[in-house]
């Protein structure tokens, strides 16, 4: 796994310190080209990883890099599904088993059809699971994609529901279909490293923010260092910056020193900053 | 936990992963999402609300059934001396949620209601400098929220219906309208106030009014859930006061203190100050959808642990909410002022009417008609296809 990973959160208007920023970088990033753009900025300088959500604007980027392949050389993407927001909408449009036809593929009497009626009519979890990923990743098609994420908000919620099986579906779907490692994002590390070891997820990729201010770090940072230290898995962290509220060489830094640490998901703007953090990572990371 | 739509989900979620509660049963009308929970997660599950109060021992419930359904059930709980947490808005009878808010003083119980923005470190932090009039006296409030909920003419649960508590006024105005109230009190009157559909049939995709507040303060509300402008439900206030102005939302707060005008509060200076969510927010236990869904469950499993019968967003606040809800759809009711000085009360669709309309459009809609109709339209297209032949 590349030490620097390309985030997306930039692209879709997602700041977690400011709505003002957010509706400027969601003006910004409007049309495809802009996105390509930066992610050009960031393959040239060497950060070839694209850890993204499944946001149909990435289907776009999809087609963009598998039209090119010389051009994308080694360019890897990182899918974090499911993309919630249009989940959560729908659930208020057509409450919660509506929402679910909605998304599982119903045209014609293949396969997928069969499976996702089948599946809700038998509240058969590892039928719909695995559906719901496999509808997600119909844009990577043809692209390369080791780890395959699923998104905290899911994992979080299948965390406090003690859903625990439904993280050992996720992970063998993922490695035996398409051949990728599992990665879970949380807000709650600790936590979800007891139930993953419960389920028998072995060395699972974990992203979970870890920073020096401790934001958005459940369990506390001293929990997080334990983990970092005595468990097996595979840590990336994220918000390492804690949304701007650390100053970038600090909060380098900082993360650089966690033990065990395997890489750091990052989103930027510019070539500048991308370029920054890389020599700031350089500088400080010493394997 | 009763009531397992998007809310109650997440809250069943955040509640179970608390230190110190133990959630024992859930209960729910559907069947489906009952079945896959009790083989699942070991849950107790039940289908009837009356019998998991009477099998299941409860020391609290959570209820975020749809919010005609709320007065009943929180009855029925306090009736069982069971402590209650309630979705907002709490009850759509004013007169009954005060009612409900004395049975359970009378009983000792701690009651909650989930206005989570008042659980929002931003939110909190411009309580605190109003409680120390940092801007002065509050002249005016502009509340508003936005958000990308009903985006074309469909949808049929509870929440697209006025009556049973749905619609842009009580899932979307009640956030601001509830801050206002714990900025301001409630409102001693109401003008202007707009409830209007744009695509929903039965109930208002977006609410505009004017509230007074004895004469001194004034707020308005505008208020759109029919906007994919934004990316998700966005909640902001921007204040004028004597000595300043604030902006504020979830994540940030812009203060604007004028100079010469008295000592700024601790850590704040003349002219423009910002903070933060990563400095205004305090670490919850278990992280789901932002800490203020976390700290008002950790807030209310506290409060039952102590007895603490009287706390943030009780049903007593509440109710002040529900009654400035009522007064919004009073004085919408009551129409508008035309050229001519007369107020022309607008008049609504008969219910039976409205009721018709939607029958049809189900109709219309339906996958089976649809069907037909392709069926219909690709016969006719053939049809002609071998007469122009």
């Amino acid at each position: 796994m590349d030490r620097l990973l390309f985030g997306d959160n930039q692209f879709f208007g997602v700041n977690h310190m400011s709505e003002e920023k957010a509706r400027a970088q969601q003006m910004r990033f409007q049309d495809t080209d802009a996105v390509m753009a930066v992610l050009d900025d960031a393959y040239d300088e060497g950060v070839r990883t694209f850890m993204c959500t499944t946001h149909d604007r990435i289907a776009e980027v999809c087609d963009r890099v598998r039209a090119d392949p010389q051009r994308y050389d080694g360019f890897t993407f990182f899918p974090g599904m499911p993309y919630a927001h249009k989940y959560a909408n729908a659930v208020t449009e057509d409450g919660m088993v509506g929402a679910l036809r909605r998304f599982v593929p119903d045209t014609g009497f293949g396969d997928a059809a069969i499976r996702g009626t089948r599946s809700i009519a038998r509240k058969d979890i590892d039928g719909l699971v695995t559906l719901l990923v496999d509808a997600e990743m119909k844009m990577f098609e043809g692209l390369s994609t080791p780890v395959i994420f699923l998104q905290n908000v899911v994992v979080d919620l299948l965390l406090g529901l003690e859903f625990r099986e439904a993280f050992a579906i996720f992970a063998e779907h993922v490695r035996t279909r398409y051949d990728a490692e599992p990665g879970f994002i949380t807000m709650n590390m600790p936590r979800l490293l007891d139930v993953l070891d419960d389920v028998g997820v072995e060395n699972p990729v974990v992203c979970a923010n870890i920073n020096k201010i401790g934001f958005r770090m459940s369990g506390g940072i001293e929990a997080y260092d334990e983990a970092l230290r005595t468990r097996r898995f595979r840590a990336i962290a994220m918000s390492v910056f804690a949304s701007g509220a650390i100053p970038p060489e600090e909060a380098i830094q900082w993360v650089c020193e966690r033990p065990n640490l395997e890489a750091i998901v990052f989103g930027a703007s510019s070539r500048r900053n991308i370029r920054h953090t890389r020599e700031l990572v350089d500088t400080y990371w010493r394997t | 936990m009763v009531g397992l739509g998007k809310m109650g989900l997440s809250h069943l979620s955040m509640m179970r992963a608390t230190p110190g509660v133990d959630v024992t049963s859930v209960c729910d009308a559907s069947g489906y999402l009952l079945g896959g929970l009790r083989r699942y997660t070991g849950l107790e599950t039940y289908s009837s609300f009356e019998k998991m109060l009477d099998e299941a021992d409860l020391d609290a419930v959570i209820i975020a059934t749809p919010s005609n359904l709320h007065g009943p059930m929180v009855r029925a709980a306090l009736d069982k001396g069971v402590h209650v947490f309630c979705e907002k808005p709490f009850c759509l009878d004013p007169d009954e949620g005060a009612e409900l808010a004395e049975v359970a003083r009378a009983a000792g119980l701690v009651t909650q209601v989930g206005y989570h923005n008042r659980f929002v470190g931003a939110f909190r932090e411009v309580k605190s400098l109003l409680d120390q009039q940092a801007i002065g006296e509050v002249v005016h409030i502009l509340g508003e929220a936005y958000g990308p909920v009903v985006l074309k003419p469909q949808g049929s649960t509870w929440r697209s219906n006025r009556t049973a508590g749905g619609g842009a006024l009580y899932d979307y105005a009640a956030h601001p309208l509830n801050l206002i109230n714990w900025y301001l009190g409630e409102p001693t009157g109401a003008g202007g106030t707009v409830l209007r559909s744009i695509y929903s049939r039965s109930t208002d995709d977006a609410v505009f009014t004017t509230l007074e507040f004895g004469g001194e303060a004034t707020a308005q509300l505008c208020v759109n859930w029919s906007d994919e402008s934004v990316r998700k439900m966005t909640t902001q206030l921007t204040i004028w006061g004597t000595r300043g102005r604030i902006y504020v939302d979830r994540q940030e707060c812009h203060l604007f203190l004028r100079s010469g005008m008295g000592e700024p509060p601790p850590g704040y200076r003349e002219g423009w100050n910002v903070r933060y969510t990563t400095e205004l927010t305090e670490p919850v236990q278990f992280y789901l959808r932002g800490e203020e869904y976390s700290a008002q469950l950790e807030a209310f499993a506290q409060r039952v642990a102590e007895g603490a019968v009287t706390g943030e967003n009780d049903f007593d606040s509440a109710v002040v909410t529900d009654r400035s809800l009522l007064l919004m759809r009073s004085d919408a009711a009551r129409g508008v002022t035309a050229p001519d000085g007369t107020v022309a009360a607008s008049e609504p669709l008969p219910g039976w009417l409205v009721q018709v309309r939607e029958w049809r459009e189900e109709l219309l809609s339906s996958p089976a008609v649809k069907k037909l109709r392709a069926r219909f339209d690709a016969g006719r297209a053939r049809l002609t296809g071998m007469r122009g032949r």
